[in-house]
């Protein structure tokens, strides 16, 4: 063999053309070179990132740390923590990306600065990170960290594959983050459709990095949805019926139905076109019998129900905003159950207004138009419900109220649009235009990001034991409303002017001011997230001040609220015992807050596992290997992993135990510490005299 | 006083394991859950081949590329396993030695592995008529159901596999029993996506 | 041995014989739901769609045999999740199968009609 043919197997059809800076070196025209630089820089900034990460945790010798409190932990707070850090990264790139777009459109008249085939770069990372790399951990991560507690389980029902849900999507972010510096990424958009990601259109390795990618994070999601389904169901306190639970279980109940039935489509459709392009399947090329409107049929089976896989826990997440915040309790429980329960099986029903123009009868048209409308009753139901919840209660307009009241106007508009969108008539005037780009933003910003933000606000005095600061907080909360509407209120217009979505550049003088107001709108997006970067940095370095034991700083009402912050490994001392909705603040009202139980016992937790990690490590590799064609790496990594879902089997010792004493020790300590602290007013929550313990409210409030 | 309580449909093991049993409570319930997931994955590529069966592009069809006896062949090994694979089960609850369990588990594996390998000749020929799947959309569709169904079979038959070489490990204990409960369903599970297959596939395509 | 042991025991004992007897029952039965349906299509020379008729009616009673008798599903067990469970992927699936179908002739009806059966 010569060396030629080892370094062809070896490195499949890796070249140097897959550097971002070789282009402008082989062809330095101005454009290659702009384009190029960028990607150099961002590719740089991927490279110096991990280095110094790397580098950081070796300076302050915190491997072992990372490794045995974090990386093989299986306990669902610290899984859910983890989830949110990979979310946020991702969101900070998308962000970027999505300024760049901006930045090109707002300067795009007859041209612009990026090249087509780059912006096509942005617009499907842009999509595919934020929807499956920013949102589904982000509100994994939520859920993870908070459903557990609120119905007062120790942990999820599998917590080992729980880590491997978190491995998983890793993988796929890693992934991601690898086709910086080793590109191309795909050009197909977040929805991938053949034929343009079929071989003979796009041979090179862009779309098997989105195929790969997506795939990780689906098959991650899926499990992730049968763990919190049966946690659920399985795991709940003593008396905490499934109508006692908190509004945010029942939108996680739903949002995992959803992902148990809607992420296999999405596998089965990546699946076919992976087979399509590597061993010449013909599902959905132009010949030999391929048909692309079966990709597009089974993209969007699960495509929709994915819109309320992300909302969905949002709505849960304001849920409990307006209800700890307006200091009552939520108005029509039920309603908003069946509300939650109606909208998960209506949107089975909906996918097709995802194509109305691609050719079926109008009849059929019809029937799914009218679907969607119906979607829009039970979720009005909602926003009544949570204004009436507001109404009468005495409001405080802290951070995560400020996010949800937002959330509340905006989300109005951005489902009116919808419902014009779902009469398949006016679908066929401003499809695949900027009015649908406005609108799937104006659902999922608010909808979405808004409710996670608020989300992250509440929980995280609970998770890390210290309030985070509030003057950057409310920059950040108010920058991202306005940059929302800023941003996405012109593409309303310069949709209905005509400008198609995903377009580089464009002639018609017309569009000009809007793209320019919107390009401003992505800079106030943008100081937002700066917002948050120095809120969290400002937090880290005063926690001292903020910090709130106790843990109920907000006055809050289900049971999360009644444990120390941070929450100890094994959350209760002793599992609760559940007699009504609003689980804590009933204790709190009848005075029997803060018990000493009557004897500690042993607790049996889970122990940490090394699979997780493992199977990220493999699952990465096969899927880079598939994407280079590095068939040993493929076949290694896939033995590997099946070797230590094998090897994983054979263990016993899967538990280990808390001792009754230690359990008694940390739980008398916090008690001592609630009976020392002087309980604030609500009023004065934001104040660093809030050391978690609120007091009872003034007689006659509503509660 | 009645029947022990069960604590999920299928075979229950009862109190005589009342540890296994007690666990299995949550495992099963999120192995049915997991099984609903694949049978959606099934279900689609059941209705992408319906949509692909005059997507001949030319070539090969099911009447020159199925075979009757074969395909009455692989049902009825499979169906045999189900069966046996009950016996396992009962054995499992029933009888307190490993014997008749391992023995019965083994005529399982064997008519799995049987069954792949008829499944194997069956593809093997169809390649030799021209019935690959980059040939035509519809033996795309053919390829992307039938062998999945075999792959999933392949990786039961790994897993009991396994779940044998635990029992030397490990005895009968309760987590080979929970192994062995849910591993029971997906091989019921599994005979039943066949049913779909051979009347779908084998029988609607020749009759 | 005390009372309630022996009890204990011949409950054990029907029990045991009611599970020996599903498995039976459920062999035998799919094997007739097999064997009819494969015999219509080999000798029966019925119009095909007739023969597809029968051979989807066969195949639907032999999938509830085997969740009656080999996946011991019932409608009368005390835990209804895994009931509730299975009928709630029933609809996904006849929503998300139908649908497809549906939409998808609908295009060949339209567009190809030579893929319409």
């Amino acid at each position: 063999m010569t060396l030629n043919h080892f370094l062809d197997l070896a490195l499949g059809r890796l070249d140097w053309h897959a550097l971002p800076f070789w282009e402008m070196i082989e062809q330095p025209t101005l454009s290659h070179i702009v384009n190029g630089s960028i990607v150099t820089a961002a590719a740089s900034l991927v490279v110096l990132g991990a280095l110094a990460t790397v580098v950081l945790i070796t300076r302050f010798g915190k491997w072992r740390v990372l490794w045995s409190d974090w990386l093989t932990s299986v306990d669902h707070k610290r899984i859910g923590i983890m989830f949110i850090v990979v979310a946020l990264v991702m969101l900070a790139r998308a962000i970027i990306e999505a300024v760049f777009m901006r930045a090109q459109q707002a300067v795009g008249l007859d041209g612009g600065f990026l090249s087509a085939e780059h912006f096509g770069e942005f617009f499907t990372t842009h999509g595919t990170i934020m929807v499956f790399f920013m949102a589904m951990p982000f509100l994994t991560g939520v859920i993870n960290y908070v459903m557990p507690l609120q119905i007062g389980a120790r942990d999820l029902s599998f917590p080992v594959m729980n880590s491997v849900s978190l491995g998983l999507t890793a993988a796929g972010a890693a992934l991601i983050m690898v086709s910086l510096v080793l590109t191309p990424f795909s050009t197909g958009g977040w929805s991938g459709y053949p034929p343009f990601t079929e071989a003979s259109f796009n041979p090179g390795a862009g779309v098997d990095y989105w195929i790969w990618a997506v795939t990780l994070s689906s098959l991650g999601s899926t499990m992730t949805g049968i763990n919190f389904a049966v946690t659920i169901y399985k795991e709940r306190a003593p008396g905490m019926h499934l109508f006692r639970m908190p509004l945010f279980c029942w939108t996680a109940l739903c949002t995992s139905i959803l992902m148990i039935f809607a992420m296999p489509p999405l596998t089965v459709a990546t699946a076919m076109l992976a087979l399509d392009r590597y061993l010449d399947f013909h599902f959905f090329t132009q010949d030999l019998g391929g048909d692309m409107m079966n990709y597009v049929n089974l993209f969007w089976l699960f495509g929709h129900p994915e819109v309320y896989i992300l909302i969905l826990p949002a709505f849960g997440v304001f849920s409990e905003v307006f209800s700890t915040f307006s200091g009552k309790r939520l108005y029509g429980y039920k309603g908003l159950v069946i509300a939650t329960m109606c909208i998960a099986v209506l949107s089975f029903t909906v996918w097709l207004h995802h194509f109305f123009t691609m050719g079926q009868s109008p009849s059929i048209n019809a029937a799914f138009g009218i679907a969607t409308m119906l979607i829009g009753v039970p979720t009005g139901v909602k926003i009544y419900d949570w204004m009436l919840t507001m109404y009468r209660g005495r409001v405080r307009l802290t951070i995560p109220m400020v996010y949800a009241l937002g959330f509340l106007i905006l989300f109005v508009l951005g489902g009116m649009t919808g419902i014009l969108l779902a009469n398949p008539s006016i679908d066929y005037q401003v499809h695949n235009t900027l009015f649908l780009v406005a609108h799937f933003h104006n659902m999922l910003v608010p909808g979405l990001l808004f409710g996670m933000l608020a989300g992250y606000q509440m929980w995280f005095p609970k998770a890390f034991g210290f309030r985070l600061e509030t003057r950057w907080g409310y920059r950040a909360a108010y920058a991202w409303i306005a940059g929302f509407i800023l941003a996405f209120f012109p593409l309303y217009a310069l949709g209905l002017l005509g400008m198609p979505r995903r377009a580089v550049g464009f002639i018609e003088p017309a569009y000009l001011p809007w793209t320019i107001i919107a390009g401003i709108g992505a800079l106030v997006v943008l100081f937002a997230l700066f917002s948050l970067v120095m809120q969290f940095w400002l937090s880290l370095r005063h926690r001292h001040e903020n910090r709130v034991p106790v843990g109920d700083p907000w006055d809050g009402r289900s049971l999360e609220w009644a444990t120390p912050a941070p929450v100890p490994e094994y959350n209760f001392p002793v599992t609760p015992e559940v007699s009504s909705r609003d689980a804590f603040m009933r204790e709190k009202d009848l005075g029997q807050a803060y018990q000493r139980p009557a004897e500690y016992r042993d607790i049996t937790m889970p122990a940490n596992s090394a699979l997780g990690p493992i199977l990220t490590v493999t699952g990465f590799l096969m899927a880079f290997g598939l994407v280079w064609y590095l068939w040993w790496l493929v076949l290694l990594a896939g033995v590997a992993s099946v070797g230590a879902l094998i090897a994983r089997s054979f263990v016993r010792r899967t538990t280990k135990v808390i001792s009754a004493e230690e359990v008694r020790e940390t739980h008398e300590a916090w008690l001592r510490q609630v009976d020392e602290t002087q309980a604030v007013k609500r009023d004065k929550e934001q104040d660093t005299s809030n050391r978690g313990r609120p007091a009872a409210p003034v007689s006659g409030a509503v509660q | 006083m009645t029947a022990t309580p069960s604590r999920h449909p299928g075979l229950n093991l009862g109190r005589a394991h009342q540890e296994a049993h007690d666990a299995c409570e949550v495992l099963v319930f999120g192995f049915w859950v997991f099984m609903m997931s694949d049978l959606i994955i099934f279900g689609l590529l059941f209705a992408n081949y319906v949509t692909q069966l005059d997507a001949l592009a030319g070539g090969p069809g099911p009447g020159e590329l199925f075979e009757m006896k074969s395909a009455f062949l692989e049902t009825l090994l499979l169906l045999t396993s189900s069966f046996t694979y009950g016996l396992a089960s009962y054995c499992l609850k029933y009888r307190h030695g490993r014997g008749w369990l391992t023995a019965w588990l083994g005529v399982t594996l064997l008519l799995g592995l049987a069954f792949i390998g008829f499944e194997l000749h069956d593809f093997h020929k169809m390649a030799g008529e021209g019935g690959v799947p980059s040939r035509s959309g519809f033996l795309s569709a053919f390829f992307a159901l039938v062998p999945l169904h075999g792959l999933h079979v392949a990786s039961a038959c790994l897993w009991m596999v396994v779940l044998m070489v635990q029992m030397c490990v490990h005895g009968l204990d309760t987590g080979v029993k929970t192994g062995l409960v849910r591993l029971g369903l997906l091989w019921h599970f599994l005979d039943i996506v066949w049913v779909g297959i051979f009347s779908l596939v084998y029988l609607g395509g020749l009759a | 041995m005390s009372d309630s042991q022996r009890q204990s025991d011949t409950i054990d004992e029907n029990e045991r014989r009611h599970e020996l007897g599903s498995y039976l029952w459920g062999y035998g039965l799919a094997l007739a739901l097999t064997l009819v349906p494969f015999a219509l299509v080999a000798w029966s020379g019925w119009p095909r769609v007739t023969l597809l008729w029968a051979i989807g009616g066969f195949a639907l009673v032999q999938v509830v045999v085997h969740f009656r008798f080999f996946l011991h599903i019932s409608l009368a067990r005390q835990k209804r999740e895994d009931l509730h469970l299975i009928l709630f992927s029933t609809l996904i699936l006849v929503l998300m199968v139908g649908g497809t179908l549906w939409i998808i002739f609908n295009l060949y009806g339209r567009m190809v009609p030579e893929l319409l059966p």
